[in-house]
């Protein structure tokens, strides 16, 4: 104690407030337990001021410390040979040859962007930017996965309306093309919506920075925007369920300002372009304590800041708020001495705050002085290495309920069935969302917005005589209807569609990076589901040698007690040697359409969990489709190597829908039309008949259908692969889809509906 | 040929037309950084798209007031080219230079997408002069605010005067709104009236690939290029 309490009062009477030993309801006002309070008072021996009680409600937060969800993400398969670093860092790092390697991860802004769209989204955007680029990556790509409630209700309207442009607006202006993502809509949404931000980056391999302190004495450094008193307490926000009154949480988000961040974005990777930056680390979450925080405890070492010397935006702010504030486009560093004055000139130059606020130190714990006292004092590891691990009670819940096909009855024809799902929001044309978003800044987008199964980015300057380049892939994907029925089936289920994706889009699957969306995990089935995601994905993701690089987990997206489907989204990521071979979805004229991984035999396809079985709005009490990892790994190889041998022209997943919708989203670009062969024992059947709607409309997986100029090889090829496909016939400039003398189908009209379904739902809103 | 790009805090497509500039002159345009104010003479200035200053107050209005834009009225006073693109254009409009406004998208959303110009019949202008009357090019736009808006004796100068460089036009079996952001009489582009300062909404820099948005932006640029050193 530098200086007495009674000046302190006259100084700063909020500063002295704050300075007051807690109580065990301060405590639990915000966001801890009694234990946890507990827990703090014996590891710090001494009861906690306010600024320190609201330092260990942060960093216990489950945002910050993962504390229901650690014991399960340890489980999963990090590491491979192509893996530079696994999950713990501000992003994962893969190799991806010629001293390159691609930065990225995926993160959640779920409950701010539904208490405040435009800016929970913008800033989700920001945050998973920052996160790149503060390991030295440029950006080159952004891509997100939402979740709406139901598309009829006003209030989703408005909170798709605001999501879409707080993600362009953040996107748009910094200058990173946004290039993919999904979109779906449920009810189970309607109280809590689900806002996913990707970045990808590239890095020179060798020039990664990472976030561990190191050299006591270095000066620690605060750069970028001024901190303000918003978003106070976000990350303990984030970490509860909502009530109706969850619009009073207003105060807790963040307000973004992508100007600023792209000055960041220069200034950042300017200086690293240097050798002065020892270690990075941006204030995300919890602000400038988990920043602080964390950069210690992972050099083992302490760290002393004078708050005092932190740039603000508003007078007298307290060593409380300044800790938990969440103002955007900020950076802490730690720099090698001597190097303040050329690191200075560049932030200078590019109009931010640099501001030498405290040095790494050797005493283990974190010391911060504010107007001449000593606001805080406590160890750094209990905020880490004791930070609650729970090992929450769970149960699986796996439904094996098979639906026969006969037990549903859906009277309509083909032709009608098409018309529905197309006129469903979560099979039509994104277009209105993805054209809000500037997905070709940059100049190196090859494929975006659904072009090819996987969005596909040229790798700046790696053209030459030979080849436009390499190229990144990227895609998002999860099927949380599969998930609720069988979490392990619907975990793997999400890899194996991403990896899919990729492939389909002529690239190879490297690595994931995945944001685990659930409700609340003090419930058993909820922490079920996470379990059950958890091993679903791990088991996926290690067959197919696409390890988990990065993640986040969001839980408690709960309203009133009403959880959300279980959203465990797969953000992956493959390479492709040469961006002039992308494999788009959509076929040519005079091309042969056949699926791969359906035989000639198959004719009853799986319409537990379909898009098919929902259009009746049947209660989904069904086991999703199976997933067959071998026969999921076979396919990706063999579509590979078909590509290799330059046979395909064309290549689209087969997902929600099934086989015909698959077909229709291939013809719909270049208006073609399709005579559609069909299994022998379905050549003489009516329109209306199960078991052809269950071939038209099954969700079976591992199955890609691929189109070629060149059949004859393709059959002699795929003859000694041992994988099962089946001939669809020849595309033709009809634009019309027969099913031999059973149906007619104009694509033209369900084009149509494809192109204006989600225009006229948001259409009163613009 | 001699060429400059000017960067503005918030500028983001730089590297775009740097990259353009390059592959097609063989030589790299120097960076014109907004608070500098001494470069040797150029042939052409380019004024690349972006949210400079974060398109506060109103999209390019600080940056009109930069020391730079001092250079680009010397240039211009010169006989230079100037060519500004997206954000480019919407400071030339805020620092004077070229006459009307551009206002907010008619559906008040961000658009990104393809559209077709076709090429007006103008006064004598190195951008123009390359490409055939009649020509189409098929170039994408992305912005906020591009919706060109001007008073009726304005609109009817610029068309007698021959300063339109630009209109969208409808896409042949295409239903989509052809008019991306509402301008008036679909103006998508207009020059000074000694025809060497151009501004456009659509991006030339991100149509100079076969594999993605086409090769009509170099063909553009290309022409430009040609004739700004002819």
């Amino acid at each position: 104690m530098k200086i007495s309490n009674q000046t302190l009062y006259n100084i700063n009477k909020n500063e002295y407030q704050t300075q007051q030993e807690s109580t065990l309801e301060d405590a639990t006002d915000i966001g801890l337990t009694e234990d946890e309070f507990n827990l703090i008072c014996n590891k710090i021996k001494k009861i906690p001021n306010k600024t320190e009680l609201g330092i260990f409600s942060a960093m216990f937060s489950e945002h910050c410390s993962y504390k229901s969800s650690k014991k399960w993400l340890k489980t999963m398969p990090t590491k491979a040979k192509h893996v530079i670093q696994g999950p713990g860092e501000n992003a994962g790092v893969i190799d991806i040859g010629d001293n390159l390697a691609a930065v990225f991860k995926i993160e959640s802004h779920n409950h701010p962007s539904f208490i405040e769209p435009y800016q929970g989204a913008a800033t989700g955007v920001g945050g998973i930017l920052r996160d790149v680029f503060t390991m030295g990556a440029r950006p080159i790509a952004l891509l997100n996965a939402l979740r709406f409630g139901s598309p009829s209700e006003l209030l989703t309207k408005h909170l798709v309306s605001g999501v879409v442009k707080g993600i362009g607006g953040y996107g748009n202006c910094i200058g990173i093309p946004t290039v993919g993502g999904e979109t779906n809509f449920d009810k189970s949404y309607d109280g809590n919506i689900l806002v996913n931000a990707m970045a990808v980056g590239l890095a020179n391999k060798n020039k990664i920075f990472y976030s561990a302190a190191t050299g006591a004495g270095n000066p620690v450094i605060y750069v970028g925007a001024k901190t303000g008193r918003d978003g106070i307490h976000g990350a303990t926000m984030a970490s509860t369920e909502f009530t109706d009154n969850s619009s009073e949480k207003k105060p807790t988000v963040q307000v973004g300002d992508p100007f600023t961040g792209k000055l960041l974005l220069e200034s950042c990777l300017e200086l690293m372009s240097t050798d002065a930056v020892l270690s990075i680390q941006d204030m995300g979450a919890a602000g400038l304590t988990s920043s602080s925080v964390e950069m210690a405890s992972k050099g083992s070492l302490g760290m002393y800041l004078n708050l005092d010397l932190v740039p603000t935006r508003e007078d007298k702010m307290t060593s409380y708020e300044i800790m938990l504030s969440e103002s955007q486009e900020r950076m802490l560093m730690i720099l090698k001495p001597g190097s303040e004055e050329k690191a200075k000139s560049i932030f200078d130059k590019w109009d931010l705050d640099f501001a030498v606020i405290g040095k790494v130190t050797k005493t283990g714990r974190l010391i911060l002085d504010k107007d001449g006292f000593e606001a805080c004092n406590i160890p750094i590891n209990p905020l880490v290495e004791d930070a609650p691990e729970y090992d929450r009670p769970y149960e699986i819940i796996q439904n094996k309920n098979t639906i026969k096909i006969n037990e549903i009855n859906i009277n309509y024809t083909v032709d009608e069935i098409l018309a529905k799902i197309f006129e469903n929001p979560n099979i039509s044309s994104k277009r209105w969302i993805w054209e809000q978003y500037d997905s070709s800044v940059m100049g190196d987008t090859i494929s975006s917005n659904g072009k090819s199964d996987a969005s596909i980015v040229k790798i700046h300057g790696t053209e030459n005589s030979k080849s436009h380049g390499k190229g990144i892939a990227m895609t998002t994907d999860c099927t949380p209807r599969y998930v609720k029925s069988d979490p392990i089936n619907g975990g793997m289920q999400a890899v194996c569609e991403a990896a899919r994706n990729i492939a389909a889009s002529g690239a190879k699957p490297l690595a994931i990076t995945n944001n685990l969306n659930f409700g609340n995990p003090e419930k058993k089935n909820i922490m079920g589901e996470i379990v059950g995601s958890i091993k679903g994905i791990s088991k996926a993701a290690s067959f197919l040698n696409t390890p988990i690089v990065s993640g986040n987990v969001s839980l408690y997206n709960e309203t009133n007690g009403k959880g959300i489907l279980p959203t465990p989204v797969i953000g992956m990521v493959g390479v492709i040697d040469a961006v002039e071979n992308c494999l788009e979805m959509n076929a040519k004229k005079d091309n042969t359409l056949l699926v791969l991984g359906q035989s000639e035999n198959f004719t009853e396809g799986w319409i537990g969990c379909s898009v098919y079985q929902e259009i009746e709005n049947k209660l989904i009490d069904a086991a999703p489709p199976p997933i067959n990892l071998e026969k999921e790994k076979k396919i990706i190889d063999i579509l590979l190597q078909l590509h290799t041998k330059n046979l395909l022209t064309a290549a689209h997943d087969i997902s929600d829908g099934g086989l015909l919708t698959a077909i229709c989203e291939m013809l719909f670009k270049n208006n073609l039309g399709l005579n559609l062969n069909l299994p022998k024992s379905l050549l003489k059947i009516d329109g209306k008949d199960p078991t052809l709607h269950s071939w038209c409309f099954g969700e079976d997986q591992g199955r890609i259908i691929v189109a070629t100029d060149k059949i004859d090889k393709v059959k002699f090829y795929l003859k000694d692969s041992n994988l099962d496909y089946f001939v669809l016939g020849k595309t033709n400039g009809s634009n019309n889809l027969n099913l031999m003398d059973i149906d007619t189908i104009s694509v033209k009209s369900l084009k149509k509906s494809y192109e204006t379904t989600l225009p006229l739902l948001m259409g009163k809103h613009k | 040929m001699r060429s400059g790009v000017t960067i503005f805090p918030g500028s983001n497509c730089d590297r775009d037309i740097i990259v353009a500039l390059k592959n097609i002159t063989g030589k790299a345009p120097i960076k014109m950084w907004h608070k500098d104010t001494e470069f040797p003479n150029l042939d052409l200035i380019v004024i690349p798209g972006g949210f400079s200053f974060g398109d506060y107050l109103r999209c390019g209005a600080l940056a009109a007031r930069s020391p730079v834009v001092k250079n680009i009225k010397n240039h211009i006073s010169r006989g230079g080219a100037v060519l500004g693109i997206c954000n480019g254009f919407q400071i030339l409009i805020e620092a004077g230079i070229l006459p009307g406004s551009l206002i907010r998208n008619k559906k008040l959303l961000f658009t990104c997408r393809d559209t077709v110009l076709e090429i007006q019949d103008t006064i004598i202008s190195p951008f123009l002069s390359g490409l055939k009357k009649e020509h189409h090019l098929n170039i994408p736009v992305a912005h906020n605010e591009g919706n060109f808006f001007a008073s009726e004796t304005l609109l009817n100068e610029l068309k007698n005067d021959g300063r339109i460089a630009f209109k969208y036009i409808k896409e042949v079996n295409n239903d989509i709104d052809y008019n991306p952001n509402g301008s008036s009489n679909d103006i998508a582009g207009i020059l000074s009236k000694n025809g060497r300062v151009l501004g456009m909404m659509p991006h030339p820099e991100r149509a100079i690939n076969n594999l993605y948005g086409g090769t009509d932006g170099l063909k553009f640029l290309t022409k430009s290029f040609e004739q700004i050193i002819g």
